[in-house]
């Protein structure tokens, strides 16, 4: 699984470029919100939280074709499949590349992005923690659209249309938390829901997912 | 005799051809009882004036969108455990009509938003999950449309049916939370049912009766349809064979 996981890591870091594209994208989205709604200071720190998030979460959504769809076109999926390492653990291993290679970058640049944008100065520690604990949650419900998607020709367009709904719960808790610890409320309930749901991902998920790939495999 | 027997395509089409006209008339005799009967013999109510009378609508409908999803869950379920073409497909049938019932469900609150609360649509949780609910449908139906392997898509389908429910129910209670004590008093809670005075409620009643026989003709329909479909394409893979 370790061998797995460095096989992706390497693949996604030297073959394709995809490694810091994603990084770019939130760069670009960070940049060109402002033109949107205008340069002042009170907006654009109002707005900075949910322009992050939706920024990690569009740019997690960019790269996650790429899971299995290179795998899916040269057989390599088929190995892994018929592998003595169980599906589901090869599922999971693959969204941790890919959270390592795009979710763990947003993570680290956010709070740079954050200074761009007027964040407030309490909220970089809360941005940091909620994109921390959100984003396996992405990588995970990604892998499982790209499992159901792998075998279609085009499936770009309808794996953000499966996915963007199963994002839901995790944005809006992993905002709360941003917003709530940027104002000193309370912060307990949504750290442990963002925290939960996560886990519960990461637990439950990769099982739908191995089951479709089975299924695209049939 | 067991529900079981249903499976099997042949039974299921000579029973629903049998069923068919008795459910689509009892349909239409409700629906059209019913919405005459709130529509014109109903008195305005204080409050809300005419516009109450949207609710012969909004409601049966908001309770299909949900109700039709959950008869997805279960026949999703029962594909993937018993492996019944019917029931895949019955699951197939159901999405469309769903979609266009978490629509008119949107819409007419809507409408009735409008005068009630002076505004089109408010970030309200319920309506909120409701838009959820839709691209939920949305993402359903596109996943079925994208695979042209019948079986491949049904799993798939199936699958994306049960993480769906999941996400479906969690966003629910998500949203609640994400907006809680902004918008106290702009829900259409069930409590209302529960003030509604015996005029209201008969009529709404045999409108919800209406909604629910005229989407079981509906699927029975549908349903028939792509078993027919489905026996047409095995036909041509046959002669193509041959």
């Amino acid at each position: 699984m370790i061998a797995l996981l460095l096989r992706d890591l390497r693949l996604a870091v030297r073959a394709g470029g995809g490694f810091g594209l994603g990084l770019a994208f939130f760069l670009i989205v960070v940049t060109l919100v402002p033109f949107g709604v205008g340069p002042e200071g009170n907006v654009l720190a109002r707005i900075a939280t949910g322009v992050l998030w939706l920024g990690a979460l569009l740019a997690c959504l960019l790269s996650l074709d790429r899971i299995f769809a290179l795998d899916f076109e040269d057989g390599s999926l088929d190995l892994l499949a018929t592998a003595p390492v169980p599906l589901e653990g090869v599922v999971t291993i693959k969204a941790l590349a890919h959270w390592i290679t795009t979710g763990l970058p947003l993570v680290l640049a956010a709070p740079v992005f954050g200074v761009l944008l007027h964040l407030p100065g309490p909220a970089y520690f809360w941005l940091v923690v909620s994109l921390l604990l959100g984003t396996p949650a992405l990588s995970v419900l990604g892998a499982f659209g790209a499992a159901l998607t792998v075998g279609l020709k085009r499936g770009g367009l309808l794996l953000s249309l499966l996915v963007l709904p199963l994002y839901v719960p995790t944005l809006i808790f992993g905002a709360e938390l941003v917003k709530r610890g940027a104002s000193g409320m309370d912060t307990q309930m949504p750290l442990l829901m963002l925290a939960g749901i996560t886990a519960a991902t990461i637990a439950v998920v990769p099982f739908a997912s191995a089951a479709a790939i089975r299924v695209n495999l049939r | 005799m067991s529900i079981w027997e249903y499976a099997n395509p042949v039974k299921f089409m000579k029973t629903s051809s049998l069923v068919l006209p008795w459910v689509t008339g009892l349909a239409a005799v409700c629906l059209v009882v019913g919405l005459y009967w709130g529509f014109f013999l109903t008195p305005e109510a204080e409050n809300f004036k005419q516009s109450v009378k949207v609710i012969y609508v909004h409601v049966p409908s908001a309770m299909m969108a949900i109700n039709i999803w959950v008869m997805m869950l279960v026949t999703s379920l029962i594909w993937l455990i018993r492996r019944h073409h019917v029931s895949a497909l019955a699951a197939k049938a159901a999405a469309p009509i769903g979609l266009v019932m978490t629509f008119i469900a949107l819409v007419t609150g809507a409408i009735w938003g409008q005068p009630m609360w002076g505004t089109w649509w408010e970030w309200d949780p319920r309506l909120t999950s409701f838009l959820i609910l839709f691209l939920f449908y949305l993402g359903y139906i596109a996943l079925w449309e994208a695979i042209d392997n019948p079986d491949t898509a049904a799993d798939l389908t199936g699958v994306l049916c049960l993480v769906g429910s999941v996400f479906a129910i969690l966003s629910r209670y998500a949203v609640n939370f994400w907006n809680q004590g902004l918008h106290q008093g702009a829900t259409l809670s069930l409590d209302k049912e529960e003030n509604i005075s015996d005029v209201y409620w008969f009529p709404l009643l045999l409108c919800i009766a209406g909604f629910v026989l005229f989407f079981v003709a509906l699927l029975l329909l549908r349903t028939r349809t792509e078993i027919r479909a489905r026996r047409l394409k095995a036909l041509e893979q046959r002669e193509r064979m041959a």
